[in-house]
């Protein structure tokens, strides 16, 4: 044992280990100051830097201070617990992961895939093999037509994605490459490019986005959808919705469960920073696909640079933005309905029960757009709307006032814009009109012909 | 060429009417609107917004003693003003007073105050000045010179709450008013989501704060643009009987605090100044989102208690600005900056105490008066 650790153990004997780091053990006192600086700094020089949880492999400088094997399991094991804690995926689970081709869905592919395969080889062993394995299935929206991607990119990308989902075998996973403009029988482009509202025009993608992805659920059986939202995603989206106005509905998207939808949609890597799943992807040559970073004139590029300046001061700062948002009210579609924890040992299924705690759960009203919840404040102006008009209120109208302040602010047309109103509905996607609250209400009343 | 185009501009935009009022030329775009209006028009509806947010949120009762913070910078001005016209057009039936702080910055402070001098002449308001050398024996001058620039705006702050508090009281008066304005909230709700602070976050985009405290302050100008603000003053327009108009210069100090740069507040503020060009209602979208906020039941929010050495409101033991004075006063200026290490206090002040007396420095104990 070296000179240093003796004195090490001793210190930790007189202090205890909740000592700080200020502290001066009594022995070193009495040296001479220069002496043990000499010794110090020889110390830091000829040693390599260890990993400071296994002690044994080198320490790499992106992987704050932990060896490679080490940082992987660090990444798995929140992966692991978010997924275990909130029973995310059970045995009978058919599961799509929604692939952007990006380094955060990569790593969340590449880790449904271990848990699929530990899962697998364990059935293998079983005598009984009870319990099935779950399914995964991977799905890649093409949006090269609705968005300004250049398409002979999205060729190349679509060729590298089929490679990678080939490669992550045994279990072998279904891909399903969907241009997204197939799905519904509207000009998306067009419908699209009326947004005059750059943020508008973003946000609208991605809320199609969802759309789409439910309905390839739906078409294939899935039943649950990952999504490779990192921390740093969540984090964006936190700023975003406050700087839009959304301060009501922004605990909605941050959960690790959100069951709004007909595949409720789960984020296994939520915990995980950009920074940590890049790296991820680096050390373990994980092929993704770089997606093209235009510069954004929109609110969404605003924030994110904000979070990119707010990063390089301080790391961890994404963390604490999610920290805050996690302090906010859930809804009740955040957590599954009883009898979805069917799987989970009975120990532990008390905490999954629903508490009732004397609220009324009534359930949220959504805006048929971006699935926000409403305020009271919105909601009473859509009841004052209905009361207005009563059942001379057309389709159209009905649809607008079921919508949110913001969507109703950047998404739908305003007097001044080329398209109007009824055009601007007219090439909305059914399914997302069939949401509407006041739909609802008087279609008893429509001949429509869904 | 430029000169031919300039002037082809000019006369589109002096073609334009006021949005509002359909009949004079339109002089501005409105930063909160972006409608294009004329001046008067321009007054009318920046008066008459404040006007209706004082009503409708039942910010003052007939009778009331208000004490107007006033700084000397553009919005506690522009208050004073607007606050004591607003009054005598419609009738609020208040008593106002000017409380003025003095930190005591040299360069800054010291000019700012003459400003207020000249406004308690101009507005016929009365003026109470107290300073941070009478309450708590130490100057901002002294405080940045035995802590540096990184955290003293957290002690200038927490002494002027207090201050004004103690000021309010000194004149009797039943609220304070202060002239934070639309930017200033959302620039708070932005820092108080990214430093974690939950328990202010729920606060602070309430209008009226401190009703269960000693003395309850109000922002009448939560929801107006500081950009509204600064505009304001400078194309101030008013009628004589005679119907002929004059313009005034509202009086104003406009340097920024010199010992402000470091702080972390100028993070949020640039990024709202670029927000604001982007989409301007997106400020008052802030504060609306952080009026909606909900706190989960299961968060542990910090409870409301009073200080042990000087009465104040507080929700530790003792109150901050009993903490700071004292890290001061000890020669411990890091003394309730930053996070608590546990089981490190006691080497903390050993190590301190060392590199103080290493560095030749003794700061004798000074105490103002601390009792509230």
């Amino acid at each position: 044992m070296s000179e240093r650790e003796t004195q090490e153990r001793r210190h930790m004997a007189v202090c205890g280990s909740a000592c700080g780091s200020n502290c001066v053990p009594k022995d070193i006192e009495g040296e001479e100051e220069g002496e043990r600086l000499k010794r110090l700094s020889l110390d830091e020089e000829s040693s390599v830097r260890r990993c400071t949880k296994c002690g044994e492999e080198e320490a790499r400088k992106d992987c704050n201070g932990l060896c490679a094997g080490c940082f992987r399991a660090y990444l798995y094991g929140k992966f692991k617990l978010a997924v275990t804690s909130n029973a995310m995926i059970s045995p009978t689970d058919k599961v799509l992961v929604a692939f952007s081709g990006g380094p955060s869905s990569r790593v969340a592919l590449e880790f449904i895939h271990e848990m699929q395969s530990k899962a697998l080889a364990c059935w293998d062993a079983s005598n009984s093999q009870a319990l099935p394995v779950f399914t995964v299935g991977v799905v890649f929206m093409e949006e090269s037509n609705i968005s300004d991607e250049l398409s002979d990119q999205a060729d190349v990308a679509i060729d590298q994605i089929r490679s990678i989902v080939s490669r992550l075998s045994p279990p072998s996973k279904d891909l399903h490459i969907v241009p997204i403009e197939s799905l519904f029988s509207s000009d998306l482009t067009k419908l699209v490019g009326s947004i005059s509202d750059a943020t508008g025009r973003e946000d609208f993608v991605r809320h199609l986005r969802m759309l789409s992805l439910q309905r390839v659920a739906f078409e294939f059986g899935y039943n649950k959808l990952v999504l490779g939202l990192s921390a740093s995603a969540i984090a964006r989206h936190v700023l975003c919705a406050t700087v839009k106005g959304q301060g009501y509905s922004l605990p909605a998207d941050v959960q690790y469960v959100d069951t709004r939808w007909k595949a409720p949609v789960v984020l296994p890597i939520r915990d995980c920073l950009e920074q940590e799943l890049v790296t991820l992807c680096n050390i373990e040559s994980l092929k993704h696909v770089q997606v093209l970073d235009r510069p954004c004139a929109s609110i969404n590029g605003l924030v994110s640079s904000f979070i990119v300046r707010l990063r390089e001061d301080n790391p961890s700062r994404e963390h604490t933005i999610l920290r805050t948002a996690g302090k906010l009210k859930p809804f009740n579609f955040n957590k599954f309905s009883s009898n979805q924890y069917e799987y989970v040992p009975s120990r532990l299924r008390p905490k999954f029960q629903f508490v009732q705690n004397g609220e009324p759960n009534s359930p949220e009203v959504l805006c048929p757009i971006c699935a926000s919840p409403l305020t009271a404040t919105e909601l009473a102006s859509t009841r004052c709307a209905q009361q207005m008009k009563g059942l001379d209120i057309k389709e159209m109208e009905a649809f607008f006032w079921s919508c949110c302040q913001s969507c109703h602010f950047q998404i739908l047309p305003k007097e001044e814009t080329y398209m109007s109103g009824e055009g601007f509905f007219d090439l909305l996607p059914k399914p997302m009109v069939k949401r509407s609250l006041l739909r609802d209400e008087i279609k008893d009343y429509l001949l429509d012909d869904s | 060429m430029e000169g031919v185009e300039a002037s082809e501009k000019v006369k589109r935009t002096t073609a334009r009417l006021c949005s509002l009022c359909n009949q004079r030329k339109a002089a501005l775009k409105r930063p909160k609107t972006l409608e294009q209006i004329c001046r008067e028009c321009f007054y009318n509806v920046f008066e008459d917004e404040i006007h209706r947010v004082i009503i409708e949120n039942n910010l003052f009762k007939p009778g009331e003693r208000i004490a107007i913070g006033a700084s000397g910078g553009k919005d506690s001005t522009v208050l004073a003003y607007v606050l004591s016209e607003l009054n005598k057009r419609h009738n609020y039936g208040l008593d106002l007073f000017l409380l003025s702080i003095d930190e005591g910055i040299t360069g800054y402070r010291d000019d700012s105050l003459e400003t207020v001098k000249r406004n308690e002449i101009q507005y016929g308001l009365p003026l109470k000045i107290v300073s941070y050398k009478e309450l708590y024996g130490w100057t901002m001058d002294e405080i940045v010179k035995a802590i540096g620039l990184k955290n003293n705006c957290t002690f200038c702050g927490v002494f002027r709450r207090q201050a004004l508090d103690r000021g309010a009281s000194l004149i009797h008066a039943d609220k304070i008013v202060t002239g934070h304005n639309a930017d200033d909230i959302a620039e708070t709700v932005l820092l108080n989501i990214l430093r974690g602070d939950i328990a202010r976050l729920s606060r602070c985009t309430s209008i009226t704060t401190g009703e269960d405290g000693p003395i309850p302050r109000c922002k009448p100008f939560k929801y107006t643009y500081e950009k509204e603000i600064v505009i304001y003053p400078f194309i101030f327009f008013s009628l004589t009987f005679n119907t002929y108009a004059y313009f005034k210069k509202l009086d104003y100090f406009s340097t920024e605090c010199i010992y402000s740069p470091n702080a972390y507040r100028g993070f949020a503020r640039e990024f709202i100044k670029d927000l604001e060009r982007i989409r301007p209602r997106a400020i008052l979208d802030i504060i609306r989102s952080g009026e909606d906020f909900r706190i989960s039941t299961t968060t542990r929010m910090p409870e409301q208690g009073t200080c042990q050495r000087c009465g104040y409101i507080s929700s530790q033991k003792m109150c901050k600005a009993c903490v700071l004075l004292e890290g001061l006063n000890r020669g411990l200026p890091k003394l309730g900056i930053g996070r608590k290490k546990p089981g490190s206090g006691g080497q903390d002040q050993e190590q301190s105490k060392r590199l103080l007396e290493k560095k030749g420095l003794s700061l004798h104990g000074k105490h103002g008066n601390v009792d509230y």
